[in-house]
């Protein structure tokens, strides 16, 4: 192919790199709501279409790579038949016996192979079992048809219920349940099913590996956590730390998504770099992402609740079951956030929560912005909703009398001793939104209803709230003990080395302005170092909310010190010693090390202690309209009111909530993933909808702050709080607009019309249906 | 096959097969990644690009139904200066408003955005989600992409 170019009538904007961009100067702006918070950083790059992503990468030379995957949930795999009039001279294969070290994706347990070995057993559908890498995209895509595998049948296990190969289970009791129902006016009892929810970042999954000339891997990618894919390069490849190297490319979305599946994809590419001696490109689809990557885990859970008359609930027993597909991934550490978070934030006296997570034939569930979280919030908050309708009380007022107050006890025995915002972002949301008057027309418009039913269209407002732990559960920072470091370089540069990611967050905005606030700096006097494992030291995954509060708090305590230092040997102010302080010192490097909050440390074995550090806190009270005919469900508007500690930066901090606000909405109204013989159906885009700009509500968000003193600047973490309280919120108004509960999320127009016409609901979101023995296997796909 | 193009405003004979995706001619032969791939089947957006003024996307377009007309990219929207690109009044507003976050959506809502503002249609918060309901973006719940777009418009009319 050849390109000529010809003089055309203006030259095109073709700047070499994105540093070369003027920045609007803040006079010229004069447009739009004035803000002190700075402009994000790499802002211009991305608004130039500069930014580069892994695909947008080129590599010269590189081959591309595929992945040969089951068609089957379980079986063994007997061996390949490779089509002999195919020139397989043209494609290098790599199957299990080509893996140089452990067959093994690192992470919690070592359950999940790299590639399943022949004689081994697949366990689901989309599982990797050989991969491929040709020269050319034309190449791999034949060869990708001229490989069949061989595979024996094995009955699968798809309903959580009957499987009896458990991942984790946790217990917790606080009081005496069966006493608290006993004297309970009111008991509830009701099963709430909720199924998968893809993350749908808009960059699927990619990674490209280059071998190095010292025989180690160098993997580029779109990816969170760069210390995790390091970790599982490693391993597989049987690499010592410094020949495995994992940078960061500009990342489009991850949203857990990109949390734990990118050492799988990573390793890949690298086993195929390892073979073809030139580095392979493994860029997923849209397709391949749907079908093969982690997803939201779906949960059974079942509530009784009991309640005095009064309004005050007495007794929560609960039993949750995650179905964490079939390898353990982080599923136990989602089970354990989920089951913590079961009760909602609600001081009960009485308290029994049973969880476990089980094993299916169906991909691996994982990370998603939440946690496990939603899904226990979203039964917790339909079980207050219906004990309120029961009593015949508002939502408002049964939430405030039974919310956590300083000094409450949460199920773990935690006391929370400060930063407790539940009855302030509740009053707020309900003041913004006018919720009780709002609900005051919308019960008198239902009365009316019921005598007239050629109305089309009803209307319904509904209230929840959410408490979320901040950063990991339990042990897990101390367990790791991050290390984040800020250096002044020998030229005069204050530089942040951290291993966290940015994905749209802010990260490389809010980490330059925390340093520069702390040393007297303009944020463009503050550098970040590239999320590139041989540069930055493991300060942790970007993951549970806890970049700006952990990897946050450690900078700014490591910006104290280098302040202190500099200031100490100069005389002077930070800002006007640090250049000569650097000429005539050298480099000073401070390397700060998380050490544990103060509080009760947690015990995983009695499930006791501080669970979280701190608690952030969030309202939403969601508008509906719910055409009756149909079952469909416009989301006209949320309050959110989210507590995040201190707020960093508004405009990003607004962003975090209204983007989780939506996905909450997407998750409580339209997103599901259909299963049969334990494929997803929808992995397309055409087919797994997630909301548009059309079907998005107004969104208005209120921050509140009820800072954390664990760490200098106050701050819990935001992304993951709004994602828990749109879905109950939603399905809530629903309540309101139609008088139907819906227990299954999302309530699809199906489960809303079944509801309405006193039909049992269409089958539990997130379980397969089995595969009919009869039929050919290879016509449905 | 040879097809003529003009990408933002440059002239380019392309030898390629004609049923080629312009998106990967963009990316691949000319070098112009800020076009994303998000789907390949019309459902994202992020591939959004102009062909003569009509907002497409730009991985269902044959190279050959280009042939002799106007392609604009996100990389078109900035205007050319000697100290580098100065940002186009929607980009800056983007920038202000928060309306990229992971930015991958962002080329392609820049383009629908832009051809939006083109018509001179009133830059309501309905007209404006109409015109990006073609694109996609999984981080910023749309709003202040809407509230971005509402700023240029309102920035145009000044």
């Amino acid at each position: 192919m050849t390109i000529t170019t010809r003089p055309g009538p203006a030259r095109p904007a073709a700047p070499s790199a994105p540093d070369a961009l003027r920045l609007p100067g803040a006079g010229e702006l004069g447009i739009g709501r004035a803000t002190a918070a700075p402009l994000r950083r790499e802002g211009p790059a991305k608004l130039t279409g500069l930014a580069l992503y892994a695909d947008d990468l080129v590599f010269p030379g590189a081959w591309y790579g595929a992945t040969i995957r089951s068609t089957e949930p379980h079986a063994t795999l007997q061996g390949f038949d490779f089509d002999a009039d195919f020139d397989w001279s043209r494609v290098i294969v790599v199957t299990a016996e080509d893996i140089p070290g452990d067959n093994v994706v690192s992470l919690i347990s070592d359950d999940q192979p790299i590639l399943v070995p022949v004689g081994g057993t697949i366990r689901h559908q989309a599982e990797p079992l050989a991969l491929l890498a040709a020269a050319d995209r034309e190449t791999l895509r034949e060869a990708r048809h001229r490989i069949r595998p061989r595979t024996e049948r094995l009955e699968p296990v798809f309903d959580p219920l009957t499987s009896d190969q458990i991942f984790a289970s946790y217990a917790m009791d606080k009081g005496d349940v069966d006493a608290g129902l006993a004297a309970a006016d009111v008991v509830i009892e009701a099963t709430y099913r909720v199924g998968h929810q893809e993350q749908l970042y808009i960059e699927n999954q990619a990674m490209i590996a280059t071998p190095r000339e010292d025989g180690g891997m160098t993997v580029v990618g779109s990816l969170q956590c760069p210390y995790y894919v390091h970790k599982a390069l490693k391993r597989a490849l049987a690499l010592d730390s410094g020949r495995a190297v994992v940078i960061q490319a500009e990342t489009g979305g991850g949203f857990g998504g990109k949390e734990e599946y990118p050492s799988l994809i990573a390793v890949h590419a690298a086993l195929l770099a390892r073979r073809v001696n030139r580095p392979v490109r493994m860029i997923y689809d849209r397709h391949e992402d749907l079908a093969a990557t982690t997803k939201r885990h779906p949960a059974i859970i079942r509530h009784r609740t009991g309640a005095t008359s009064d309004g005050t609930i007495v007794a929560q027993d609960v039993d949750l079951v995650l179905d964490g597909g079939a390898y353990s991934t982080l599923t136990p550490v989602v089970l354990s956030r989920a089951a913590i978070h079961a009760g909602g934030p609600y001081d009960v006296a009485n308290v029994r929560i049973r969880a476990r997570a089980v094993a299916t034939n169906t991909p691996p569930n994982g990370a998603f912005r939440g946690f496990g979280a939603p899904q226990s919030e979203f039964a917790a908050e339909m079980q207050v909703a219906r004990i309120a309708d029961a009593l015949g009380l508002s939502p408002l007022d049964l939430r405030r009398r039974n919310i956590y107050q300083l000094g409450g006890t949460t199920p773990t025995g935690q006391v929370l001793r400060e930063g407790v915002a539940a009855e302030e972002v509740l009053v707020r949301a309900a003041e913004a939104s006018e919720f009780e008057r709002t609900r005051e027309r919308t019960s008198r418009e239902r009365a009316v209803r019921a005598d007239d039913d050629h109305q089309q269209t009803a209307r319904g407002i509904g209230l929840a709230l959410a408490w979320h732990g901040a950063g990991f559960t339990g042990s897990g920072e101390a367990r790791m003990g991050s290390m984040a470091s800020l250096e002044l370089t020998a030229d005069g540069v204050v530089r942040v080395l951290i291993a966290n990611t940015e994905m749209g967050q802010g990260t490389k905005t809010i980490f330059p302005q925390l340093v520069a606030r702390e040393l007297g700096l303009d944020i463009d006097d503050v550098e970040m170092a590239p999320q590139d494992t041989s540069i930055v030291p493991d300060s942790g995954p970007t993951v549970a909310s806890r970049t700006a509060m952990v990897v946050g708090g450690l900078i700014v305590t490591a910006a104290r010190k280098l302040k202190d230092h500099v200031e100490e040997r100069t005389g002077l102010p930070f800002a006007m010693s640090y250049r000569d302080d650097a000429a005539t010192w050298g480099a000073t490097r401070i390397d700060e090390r998380f050490t544990p909050y103060p509080g009760e440390p947690f015990d995983d074995a009695t499930y006791t202690g501080d669970a979280y550090p701190a608690f952030g806190w969030a309202a939403a009270v969601a508008e509906v309209d719910v055409d009756l005919d149909t079952g469909e469900v416009a989301v006209r508007s949320v309050v959110a009111v989210d507590d995040v500690g201190r707020v960093i930066h508004e405009v990003m901090a607004e962003g975090q909530v209204e983007g989780g606000t939506l996905q909450a909405v997407g998750y409580a109204t339209i997103e599901e993933i259909k299963l049969h013989d334990g494929r997803y159906l929808n992995d397309r885009l055409a087919t797994y909808l997630i909301p548009t700009a059309l079907d998005a509500p107004r969104i208005e968000t209120i921050l509140v702050e009820a800072p954390f003193s664990g760490v200098p600047h106050g701050a819990k973490g935001i992304g993951e709080l709004p994602m828990d309280v749109g879905a109950p919120a939603v399905v809530a108004a629903i309540h309101d607009a139609t008088g139907v509960w819906i227990d299954d999320l999302p309530a699809s127009p199906e489960r809303i019309l079944a509801a309405l016409d006193g039909h049992p609901p269409p089958g539990p979101p997130g379980i397969s249906t089995l595969a009919d023995p009869s039929a050919d296997p290879g016509t449905d796909r | 096959m040879s097809y003529q193009v003009t990408v933002n405003g440059v002239d380019f004979e392309i030898q390629a097969p004609g049923m080629r995706r312009l998106l990967d001619v963009l990316r691949e032969e000319l070098g112009l990644t800020g076009t994303k791939e998000g789907c390949g089947e019309g459902e994202c957006g992020a591939c959004t690009v102009l062909l003569d003024g009509e907002v497409v996307d730009a991985c269902l377009v044959p190279i050959c139904q280009a042939d002799g007309r106007d392609v604009r990219t996100v990389e078109g929207l900035a205007s050319a200066s000697a100290d580098g690109p100065i940002l186009s009044p929607l980009q800056d507003a983007f920038l202000h408003a928060g309306g990229a976050q992971c930015g991958i959506c962002t080329p392609g809502m820049l383009v629908a955005g832009q051809a939006f503002i083109d018509t001179g249609a009133e830059a309501t918060d309905a007209a404006i989600r109409e015109a990006i309901a073609g694109n996609l973006c999984r981080c910023t719940g749309y709003t202040k992409i809407v509230e971005a777009i509402a700023m240029a418009a309102a920035e145009g009319l000044t």
